[in-house]
């Protein structure tokens, strides 16, 4: 490389910097500077009425996973807590995988509509997806609570005699999350396969493959950025779920987000707060490292 | 392009019942919703008739009004700013060689979608209870400045996606016709962007109108946006004039998001 060369290279790279400099420094204030204060305030006391006095100590770590006994003062297993992580990461899982089942068919489904029609359909998913987390959840409640639509329904054709409760349980949550977070899943799989070539397809039939292995040989693999994609911006908001369980779970079924809640709130433990945050944190960056893996082991080998 | 075929390659089995029973899924809730905000019974066991009733009442509600004004203050000035944002950082980031810290900044630059919202939630409440103790400043802008943060990663994207289709050949052009670099971002680049910007500044806009957990954390009292008023009411019971209002707040997005399609249709 020529001295020209690469004053040129250094200058680009000097007004790439100062182009994303901007946008780094408000990221810094308001999303990543703040995580670095979550990690030092789990290690300090809870004060009386919330927040922290400025002491270390080690019980708000302490407290994730073991608890002192009111009686006799012995540690055991915090079962509750472990409860709360177990649920918040299979039901995660569970709704992840459930939306790739559902939103790849529908993904599919759109990216090989004719071009003039594909915008009506992406505008069906999209709005839904512009639409308040909240309502969608509250129209999700209004269809399976015990006095919802799906119960009167039942009721008046005779199937059931009582109301199936199905809010305050786990498969409501699924239901809700699912349902909440399917257009995040659809979004970026469209992505990966509108600009799909169907040249391919018919290259692929013509030698003869079949139905099964072109999905497995042919259109999976080309997916597989949007399946990435779409897996990671459903698990992770889901696994920091907090207003879908609040309201489908109704306080009895928390998830993560309900207890780090608490812990801010009436339980005036802002330092176990603070470390069930970081868990929580570490939990979602080892599953985006999974996935960062599955998607250079992928580019290594092809 | 139609051509006929009698052996659709692109048809796979059982993806149109699929389809079109996640669409519908999507839309009965949806729709129950807003068929019932005109409920005049109180609840969905029964359908007393068609009313208004519910809006109006929220209408004149004044904690809804303040409510609505505090969240399209702060949709729209997090929107501007993000994309404003988000639009230089793309540029920064795309269509040049690899430079050292292009990984950091891509982290940085998503780190809202990767870290779970309660955790930035928690972080910001202890950031803003310290300068709330420090100066006493309790207006909108510490929601503001957070909206700000993490909508940029949602303006960033479709925002970098445009650009990484556009090749410099254009730009290339202008430099050899004497455009300066200025008049060529202007006159060249940015109408190329434009709907790229635009779907970054939706997007934006309506992530911060979504949001629910880190508002609920860091307003101060008060301060209620739509849906932290609605979470509120809900602590109580399902009451139609949520309906009503979740029903309307439907409606604004229907409207706005089909302008956008539109708009954007009659562009390309």
């Amino acid at each position: 490389m020529s001295a020209a060369e690469q004053a040129q290279r250094a200058k680009t790279t000097r007004n790439a910097w100062l182009l994303v400099i901007p946008a780094l420094v408000v990221l810094m204030a308001a999303a990543i500077g703040p995580l670095v204060l979550v990690l030092i305030y789990s290690f300090l006391t809870p004060g009386d009425y919330g927040n922290v006095v400025w002491s270390f100590s080690l019980d708000g770590w302490q407290k994730v996973v073991v608890e002192r006994d009111i009686f006799d003062d012995s540690l055991h297993l915090a079962e509750a807590h472990l409860t709360i992580f177990w649920r918040s990461v299979s039901l995660s899982l569970v709704t992840t995988i459930l939306s790739f089942f559902a939103g790849f068919p529908t993904a599919w489904f759109i990216a090989t509509r004719p071009a003039n029609q594909r915008a009506f359909w992406l505008f069906l998913i999209t709005l839904p997806f512009w639409t308040n987390l909240l309502i969608r959840t509250f129209a999700i409640n209004q269809i399976i609570r015990n006095e919802g639509l799906l119960n009167t329904i039942l009721l008046h054709l005779g199937v059931i005699s009582a109301p199936l409760q199905m809010t305050y349980t786990e498969g409501a949550l699924l239901i809700g999350m699912v349902y909440v977070y399917l257009p995040l899943m659809v979004l970026p799989l469209y992505a990966s396969l509108e600009r799909f070539d169907l040249r391919l397809l018919e290259a692929a039939y013509d030698l003869y493959a079949s139905r099964w292995q072109v999905l497995m040989r042919v259109v999976l693999p080309i997916a597989r950025p949007g399946i990435v994609a779409g897996s990671i911006l459903v698990f992770v908001p889901c696994l920091g779920a907090y207003v879908t369980p609040r309201i489908l779970g109704g306080g009895k079924l928390m998830m993560l987000g309900n207890f780090i809640e608490l812990q801010f709130g009436q339980g005036r433990n802002w330092p176990l707060g603070a470390a069930i945050s970081i868990v929580l944190l570490v939990i979602v960056m080892a599953a985006l490292l999974v996935y960062v893996r599955a998607i250079n082991g992928e580019k290594r080998d092809g | 392009m139609a051509k006929p075929r009698a052996f659709h390659v692109a048809d796979l089995p059982g993806v149109g019942p699929t389809a079109l029973f996640v669409f519908a899924g999507l839309y009965a809730p949806i729709l129950t919703l807003v068929i019932y905000s005109f409920n005049a019974a109180p609840s969905v066991a029964t359908w007393d008739g068609f009313t208004f009733d519910w809006y109006v009442k929220a209408w004149n509600n004044d904690a809804v009004m303040n409510a609505a004004a505090n969240s399209l203050i702060v949709a729209t000035l997090a929107a501007i700013l993000s994309t404003g944002l988000a639009t230089l950082a793309a540029l920064g980031t795309t269509r040049r060689p690899a430079f050292f810290g292009i990984t950091a900044i891509y982290a940085a630059i998503n780190q809202p979608l990767m870290v779970p919202e309660i955790v930035t939630a928690v972080a910001l409440l202890i950031v803003v209870a310290a300068i709330k103790a420090a100066t006493g400043y309790a207006g909108l802008g510490y929601l503001v400045v957070a909206h700000t943060a993490f909508c940029i990663p949602f303006a960033y994207l479709p925002i970098r996606a445009r650009l990484e289709g556009m090749d410099l050949t254009l730009e290339t052009a202008a430099a050899d016709l004497y455009a300066s670099p200025w008049q060529s971002f202007r006159f060249v680049t940015l109408p190329q962007l434009a709907p790229g910007i635009l779907a970054g500044w939706m997007l934006a806009f309506v992530t911060s109108l979504d949001d629910v957990v880190i508002t609920e954390f860091i307003k101060s009292p008060g301060q209620d946006t739509l849906p932290t008023y609605m979470l509120g009411q809900l602590r109580r019971a399902m009451t139609p004039d949520i309906n009503a209002l979740s029903a309307a707040l439907l409606g604004l997005t229907l409207v706005l998001l089909s302008g956008f399609f539109l708009l954007s249709r009659r562009k390309s």
